[in-house]
């Protein structure tokens, strides 16, 4: 039978995925945008997980409100992509110097 | 057969995510992506959480997948430049990726999260209805948070076409509040005409 442990370590998989494709996709903003999505779907596993095997809807309600977060982020995410496209023609991260941080 | 269908879903869930960070083109990524929030609702499904499934579903992929695609099929990504260094970082990636799997699975790997502390519940009958429970407590116990969730939509919505709305100079549109104010005394003037002594012209035959 499934216990609480298989939905854990499938989160922990996909959490770990996502940090792994932070670490290569380095240059290219839309795939980290993409590796957030995955790492927040990691995370809402969880929730969604516990939630369940406590017999407590808190962990979903929690999970609706990540879920609308998430889709804010994205969206301002992606307009943020837009307008920095169109005024250096890149997304490469290493070219995004101009703060000189 | 829970279990069986736990293990083809994850399989797909799992090896979708790892072509996301391995494609090379944006457009593939995405919908691997899209795969991977399907089988991940079909994993919230199995635990009973049906009403998120169908909002992951509708959102995810309906909505901001789709948004994904927009974004991607509008910027001209020179993908040769972005993809060097991709082999340089792949072992630090795994190597944290490795190191973060095996401290997480410190912590839920063991004991402490087995089917002896937290007992499997028993599934719920045919009448119970998980949008009818969620709905119960989120305007009810989360009704601040959830309006303040609407406002953080509405923020987005703002935030988003403010960010990409581009003024042109040279465009003609028009302006609607000059348009609202204007006056009847603007645009109709009444001229005095003195009155002039009418000639008088015979009708043709050609008129009639």
């Amino acid at each position: 039978m499934l216990s609480l442990t298989h939905f854990l370590v499938l989160g922990a998989i996909m959490f770990s995925i996502a940090m792994a494709g932070i670490f290569i996709n380095r240059k290219n903003v839309l795939i980290l945008l993409m590796c957030v999505e995955l790492m927040l779907l990691a995370v809402n596993t969880n929730f969604i997980a516990f939630s369940h095997y406590l017999g407590d809807s808190a962990g979903q309600v929690f999970v609706f409100f990540i879920l609308t977060v998430a889709a804010a982020e994205a969206a301002i995410g992606l307009a943020i992509l837009v307008v920095l496209f169109r005024n250096k023609r890149t997304i490469n991260v290493e070219e995004l110097d101009s703060l000189k941080g | 057969m829970e279990t069986f269908v736990f293990y083809i879903f994850s399989a797909f869930m799992v090896l979708s995510a790892l072509m996301v960070i391995t494609v090379n083109n944006p457009v593939k990524a995405a919908f691997f992506l899209v795969l991977s929030f399907f089988a991940s609702a079909a994993i919230w499904l199995l635990l009973e959480a049906e009403f998120l499934a169908i909002i992951l579903v509708i959102v995810y992929v309906g909505a901001v997948m789709v948004l994904f695609l927009f974004v991607v099929m509008m910027l001209d990504i020179n993908m040769a430049q972005i993809k060097r260094g991709f082999v340089n970082n792949l072992p630090l990636a795994v190597a944290v990726a490795i190191a973060m799997f095996v401290t997480i699975f410190f912590v839920v790997g063991g004991e402490s999260f087995s089917e002896s502390v937290f007992t499997i519940p028993d599934r719920h009958g045919a009448d119970y209805s998980n949008v009818a429970e969620l709905g119960k407590v989120l305007y009810t116990d989360y009704v601040y948070s959830f309006e303040i969730a609407a406002v953080i939509l509405l923020v987005g919505i703002i935030a988003a076409i403010s960010l990409t709305l581009r003024r042109r100079p040279n465009t003609r549109h028009q302006k609607i509040e000059d348009q609202v104010a204007v006056k009847s005394k603007d645009r109709l003037q009444v001229v005095k005409v003195d009155a002039q002594p009418k000639k008088y012209e015979p009708a043709k035959e050609e008129q009639k």
